[in-house]
Formats: structure tokens, C-alpha cells, sequence
């Protein structure tokens, strides 16, 4: 679709992104340590770190890839909300007062902890690089996405404007900063999504009338891309002048139960009851066709659904395998909500923040506070959703921008509002992400691994460098990629993250016999399979080598089930081969205990 | 502003009795979470039909199994939370008394 600029939502997002940036800048002036660039000094109060976390944690997959996913399939994005927040369990009471105990700057001071091995911080340092930057294209993508109405710019001009300021925030910043305006992004998030289902369930829901000539509910659209470089929309140029045509805008609500045409303000769970006995028109981008000349057409057709098929899982083409017979698309299913649940705890970026409060009760704390506040905007998630999908304001070619054209059915004030946080909320995320990688290139490679032997103030210089490297590389692969589901892709990350990082954690704390050499070889075993196990796999063949998935080499996309089991026990058997590294962690433990 | 001064961390002394009452409580709530979160996804995987079956007002198992997660997750951190507030030993909350 083509969106116009609106001024007056112009400037309301610039004050808004102004005055976070303003913030931010202030308190990076105050951070001159590389304690206080990477871990704000350990000072941050558990409450602000908790809210943080929120900020840090519900990124542009959470607000922009949910809401879209579940506008365009229903119930199924809401699966991706629940694992989000499980993996939350197993970081409060799994993860989170030990690493706080054994850590200092990075993930890998935690794994390390015992050993001082050099081997260790190579690893960890890699899958903390890779891990980042596999959750740093979502968020350049989701950033792209934001620009496109706000401005009517091409999503690459929000790619590189996200990059060129989060670059800025870091390097003129770093931790303080970073998370302030998490914590100011997280509570702007929770507080105006609430907003948004307020207005969502005062609205309810009308029945489009299917011989609306304008709106044409129940008439394919076709978008043909002509070989010469023209758009073509429904077989005429695409634009906003006469002769031109542009998309209609879809999600309406066909038929509601009885006779009325409108419910009116609805019940939080009257909502869901009445949506369950209506029908809904959801749409299907056909398979791509390419003719004769080379042009190449996507028809996207209209679907009449049962409210009761939308709110059941198994509607998003990767889930379908659920209700089929299929025993390897149930195990793709189980996979993926295993990586979900195990990959929380195993997030760099996330893991970090515990080395920004001052101990083990405020660790626990925090991490109450961010499962409050993240559990409340998952729940409202499926509203939001489900709003979207029947607001008759989305864009048939892209699921990612159903939360802000939500925002601006209502009013484009409050569309220049959520479009503002949801920015920040990219701002925020990647400026974590990009702390976690600098901070994985400058602690863990440079200074413990190539032993570089820097002074505070080095180490924050080329933390910084690193930073500007980095966010280029996310700036290059947020372009790449602009054309998938940022939801999807962040599922991706999660299973790298679990598959290389939670064997090695959780093994460190629970088995005595864990050795240096079981936990270089898990993280290494478990970040390469699982890197490799999604570039082989039929969702990438499909999305970005534009291959036939069926030619796949692995036989189901989502690597957790596999891959995650294959770190322990890569970790157990060779801690067993080399039963002498215990003897290290035990003197290893026993300094760091007289050293306290 | 709380928090705004950012000085350096106060080394925490480590209390092992603590850290293992507290592992211990942690793997236990853990347990009931997993053992909550495995049958949600174990249904969805292997018979998902049950999630349509409208079981309360007019709400089905999907939507109310899906809340019920997160709540409970919500619920089980409070708990935890306040089995471990104070420290083996007695002393005063958050880690300031004995053994701390």
C-alpha cells in the first residue's frame, strides 16, 4: 500500500523519539566506566531494571510481529505470547540469582566463573554475536515497517534511520541510558496497549456490507510486478493520482451472531465469545506466478472464516502441521514452543540486565516486576490482535503493520503515539542487543580471550567501535529480510540462544562433573547445529533461497527439539572425556570463594 | 531519583544455605510451571480439536488455557517470591541479615 505522510503525527512521534533521545544523551554523559557502560554501575533499582526488562523484552516481535500474526491468522500468534512469557519461569527461578552471583559484565563472566578458560569466552562470545545479531534483524525489519505510514519512506530509509540513531545512543551512552529508555519504552508499551484494548472492546464489532463498492470485502486483489519495474494493482498502476490504484485496506467482520449489524462496547470476554460465533474475512496471499514476460503476480484472495476456527490453533502456515497426521509437523510445533520456553533464560541481552542491580534479592525482584508487566501486555496481545484483524484498516501485503494501522483506525494521534513507542521500542531492544554484542567483542574476545590488555577507558573506545560495526551489519540484514514476519524470525533466535547457551548454564549449576572443555564444546556444538539446522531447513529454502521447502535437507524448520538435547549431552559426554577440568573449577571456586 | 546515582554495586556476600533453599523452592515451582506448560503444548501438538471445546463462558480450552499460563506464571513468581524473602537463619528481608 502507499501510505501519505501526516504531519500532525509527525510531530508528535518526533517529540516523542526527541525527548527519548534527549533522556538518553543526558544519561550517557554520566557513564565514563566500562562498568558503567556495560552494567550501569550495578546501581539501577530492582523496580526500573523490572520495567526494563519489559522494555528489553517486548521488542518489535512482541508489539509489531504478534499483533500482525494474529490479525492475519488468529489464535496462533497468541502461541508465540505464552512461550514468551514461560521462558520467564525458568529465568526467575532457574536462572536468575545464580547469575547474578557468579556474573559481572557479560554472559560469559557467569559461565566462566569457575574455570577463567579462554576456550569458554571464545565460545560464548561467538553464539552471544550470533544470538544478537539473529535478534537484531526482527527488530531493523519491525523499524523499517514503523516508517512506512509515518512517513511514506521505503522500509529500507527506517532501516538505516533506526540503525544511525541506536548507533548513537550506544556509542554516546551505553547501559544507563539504554536502560532508562527501556524503562520508559516498556511503560509507555504496557500503558498505551491497554489504552489501545480499551478502545478496542468500546468499539466491538460491525458487519462490513459485502456490496460495499468501495470497500469490496469479498473481491481478490492482485498485485503484478511487470518486468520493466511497474506495480501493478489489480492490473492498473499502482499510485494515488487519477487513472492509479492503490490497495483496499481488509479485516472485516462478515457476519455476526443473531441479527445485529453492531455489538457495541463489548466485555473483556464477551469479546472473545461473540468473535467465536461470528464470521471473519481473513485473506491468503496466493503462490507467486510468473508469465510470459516475466512479470510476476501474487493474487491475494479473500477467505470467510468461523470465529471459532480463528480463535483455535493450527492457522499460520507453519502450524498447520498440527492438525494434520504428520508426526515430524507436530514435532516442528513442540519445537519451536521449546525453544520459546528455554530461550528467555538464554538471551544475552536479557541476561546482562542482571548485572545491573545490586544483588541476588534485587535480581529476583526485577525479574517478579518484568513478569508482571510482560504477562499483562501478552494477554492484551490477543486483543490487540484481534482488533486489528477486524478494523478494516490493515495492509494485505504485510502482516507487520496491523498494530500501528490499528492505532490509526481509532485516530491518527494516537497512531503518531504508538508509532512513536513502537520506534522507541526498537530503539530500546537493539540498543540492548547491541551492548550485549560490543560487550561479547570487547570483555569476552579482545580482553579475555586475545588477553589485549586495555585500560577502562579502552575498553568503552572500542566497545564503541564495535557498536558502529555491529549496527552496520543490522542495518544490511534488517534490508535483507524486510519481507518476513519479524515474529517468526525472533522464534529463530530463541532457538539459537537456547540451543548454545541454557545446556552450558543450567549444567554449570546443577552437575559437579560439568568441565571447561564440556561447556566450550556444548555452546559451540549447540549454536552451529542449530545455526546450520535453520539454514537448512525448509522455512529458510522457502523465505529466503526461494527454493522448493520440500527439497529441504533437515525434515521440520524449528531446530530446538534436536538441538537443544544435542548441547547436553555434547556438554555431559565431553565433561566426562575430560574429567580433569573438574579439578580447575574446584580451585577455580575455591579462589573466587577467598577472593569474596 | 531512586537509582539515578549508579555507584558501584555493593559486593553481596554469598550465603550457600540461601542459594540452595532457594534453588530448591525454585526447582519445585518449576516443576508445577513445566508440568502446566507441557500439557498446553502437548494438547495443541496432539489434540488440538480440544482446544475449540468451549468450556466456560463461552470461551474455549485455547483462550482459557492460554490466560490461565500466563497468569499462573505471574502467580508462581509471586510465590516464590515470597518463600524466599528472607534469608536461612532468620535476619531481615532481601538479603540484609544474617548470613548476607
Amino acid at each position: 500500500m502507499i501510505y501519505d505522510p501526516n504531519w500532525g503525527a509527525l510531530a508528535v512521534f518526533a517529540v516523542i523519539v526527541g525527548f527519548t533521545l534527549a533522556f538518553s544523551f543526558y544519561l550517557g554523559s554520566r557513564a565514563r566506566s566500562a562498568s558503567g557502560f556495560f552494567a550501569a554501575g550495578g546501581g539501577i533499582h530492582w523496580f526500573v531494571n523490572g520495567v526494563a526488562f519489559a522494555g528489553d523484552y517486548l521488542s518489535a516481535a512482541s508489539f509489531l510481529g504478534i499483533c500482525g500474526m494474529i490479525a492475519f491468522y488468529g489464535y496462533d500468534g497468541f502461541l508465540y505470547s505464552i512461550g514468551y512469557l514461560a521462558g520467564w519461569i525458568v529465568a526467575l527461578l532457574v536462572v536468575a540469582e545464580p547469575l547474578k552471583r557468579m556474573g559481572r559484565y557479560t554472559f560469559a563472566d557467569a559461565l566462566n566463573s569457575q574455570f577463567q578458560s579462554r576456550g569458554i569466552n571464545l565460545a560464548v562470545a561467538l553464539s552471544t554475536l550470533a544470538v544478537s545479531i539473529f535478534y537484531l534483524i526482527p527488530q531493523m525489519v519491525g523499524a523499517g515497517v514503523l516508517v512506512k505510514p509515518l512517513f511514506g519512506l521505503p522500509q529500507w530509509v527506517g532501516v538505516v534511520m533506526v540503525g544511525a540513531v541506536v548507533i548513537l545512543i550506544v556509542v554516546t551512552a551505553g547501559m544507563v541510558s539504554t536502560t532508562y529508555v527501556q524503562f520508559l519504552k516498556g511503560s509507555l508499551l504496557v500503558v498505551f496497549t491497554a489504552v489501545l484494548v480499551v478502545l478496542i472492546l468500546q468499539r466491538g464489532f460491525t458487519e462490513v456490507d459485502p456490496n460495499d463498492p468501495t470497500v469490496r470485502p469479498l473481491q481478490p486483489q492482485t498485485l503484478t510486478k511487470t518486468a520493466d519495474g511497474r506495480k501493478l494493482i489489480d492490473g492498473e498502476l499502482q499510485g494515488k493520482r487519477e487513472g492509479e490504484h492503490d490497495f483496499r485496506t481488509i479485516g472485516h467482520v462478515l457476519d455476526l451472531p443473531g441479527e445485529e449489524k453492531s455489538t457495541g462496547p463489548l466485555g473483556p470476554l464477551e469479546f472473545f465469545s461473540v468473535l467465536q460465533n461470528s464470521e471473519v474475512i481473513l485473506w491468503k496471499a496466493g503462490a507467486e506466478q510468473v508469465d510470459e514476460n516475466g512479470d510476476r503476480t501474487i493474487v491475494y484472495t479473500p477467505q470467510p472464516t468461523p470465529g471459532n476456527e480463528i480463535l483455535r490453533p493450527g492457522n499460520y502456515p507453519s502450524f498447520k502441521g498440527i492438525r494434520s497426521d504428520r508426526f515430524l509437523d507436530k514435532l516442528n510445533f513442540v519445537s519451536l514452543m521449546l525453544a520459546l520456553f528455554c530461550g528467555t533464560a538464554s538471551l544475552p541481552h536479557i541476561l546482562i540486565r542482571y548485572y545491573t542491580v545490586k544483588d541476588q534479592a534485587s535480581a529476583r525482584k526485577s525479574t517478579i516486576v518484568g513478569i508482571a508487566s510482560i504477562g499483562f501486555f501478552y494477554i492484551l496481545t490477543l486483543y490487540l490482535g484481534l482488533g486489528a484483524m477486524t478494523s478494516g484498516a490493515m495492509d494485505v501485503t504485510d502482516t507487520n503493520m496491523a498494530a500501528p494501522l490499528l492505532a490509526r483506525s481509532f485516530s491518527p494521534s494516537l497512531f503518531a503515539i504508538v508509532s512513536a513507542i513502537a520506534f522507541t521500542t526498537v530503539l530500546g531492544t537493539v540498543s540492548g542487543l547491541i551492548i550485549a554484542a560490543s560487550g561479547a567483542v570487547v570483555h569476552d574476545l579482545m580482553a579475555s580471550y586475545f588477553q589485549i590488555d586495555m585500560h577502562e577507558h579502552n575498553k568503552v573506545r572500542v566497545a564503541k567501535i564495535a557498536s558502529v560495526g555491529i549496527g552496520a551489519v543490522a542495518i544490511v540484514l534488517g534490508i535483507l529480510f524486510a519481507e518476513m514476519n519479524v515474529n517468526y524470525l525472533v522464534g529463530w533466535a530463541f532457538s539459537v540462544a537456547a540451543s548454545a547457551n541454557l545446556p552450558a548454564l543450567v549444567m554449570l549449576l546443577f552437575w559437579k562433573g560439568t568441565t571447561k572443555q564440556g561447556i566450550t564444546a556444548a555452546v559451540l556444538v549447540g549454536m552451529v547445529s542449530s545455526l546450520g539446522w535453520i539454514l537448512l531447513s525448509g522455512d529458510t529454502y522457502k523465505a529466503v533461497y526461494h527454493l522448493d521447502p520440500a527439497d529441504a535437507i533437515v525434515p521440520f524448520s524449528q531446530p530446538g527439539i534436536v538441538t537443544i538435547p544435542l548441547g547436553f549431552l555434547t556438554l555431559i559426554v565431553v565433561s566426562l572425556m575430560t574429567k580433569s577440568g573438574r579439578a580447575d573449577r574446584s580451585e577455580s571456586a575455591e579462589a573466587l570463594v577467598a577472593s569474596n | 531519583m531512586v537509582g539515578m546515582d549508579h555507584k558501584p554495586a555493593s559486593a553481596e556476600v554469598h550465603d550457600p544455605a540461601t542459594s540452595a533453599r532457594n534453588a530448591r523452592i525454585g526447582l519445585m515451582l518449576f516443576a508445577v510451571y513445566l508440568s502446566l506448560y507441557g500439557g498446553f503444548v502437548g494438547v495443541n501438538a496432539f489434540a488440538p480439536q480440544r482446544m475449540e471445546q468451549i468450556v466456560w463462558g463461552g470461551l474455549n480450552v485455547a483462550v482459557l488455557y492460554g490466560f490461565a499460563l500466563i497468569l499462573s506464571a505471574f502467580v508462581l513468581s509471586l510465590v516464590y517470591g515470597w518463600l524466599v524473602r528472607n534469608p536461612v537463619g532468620g535476619g531481615s528481608r532481601d538479603g540484609k541479615g544474617a548470613g548476607q
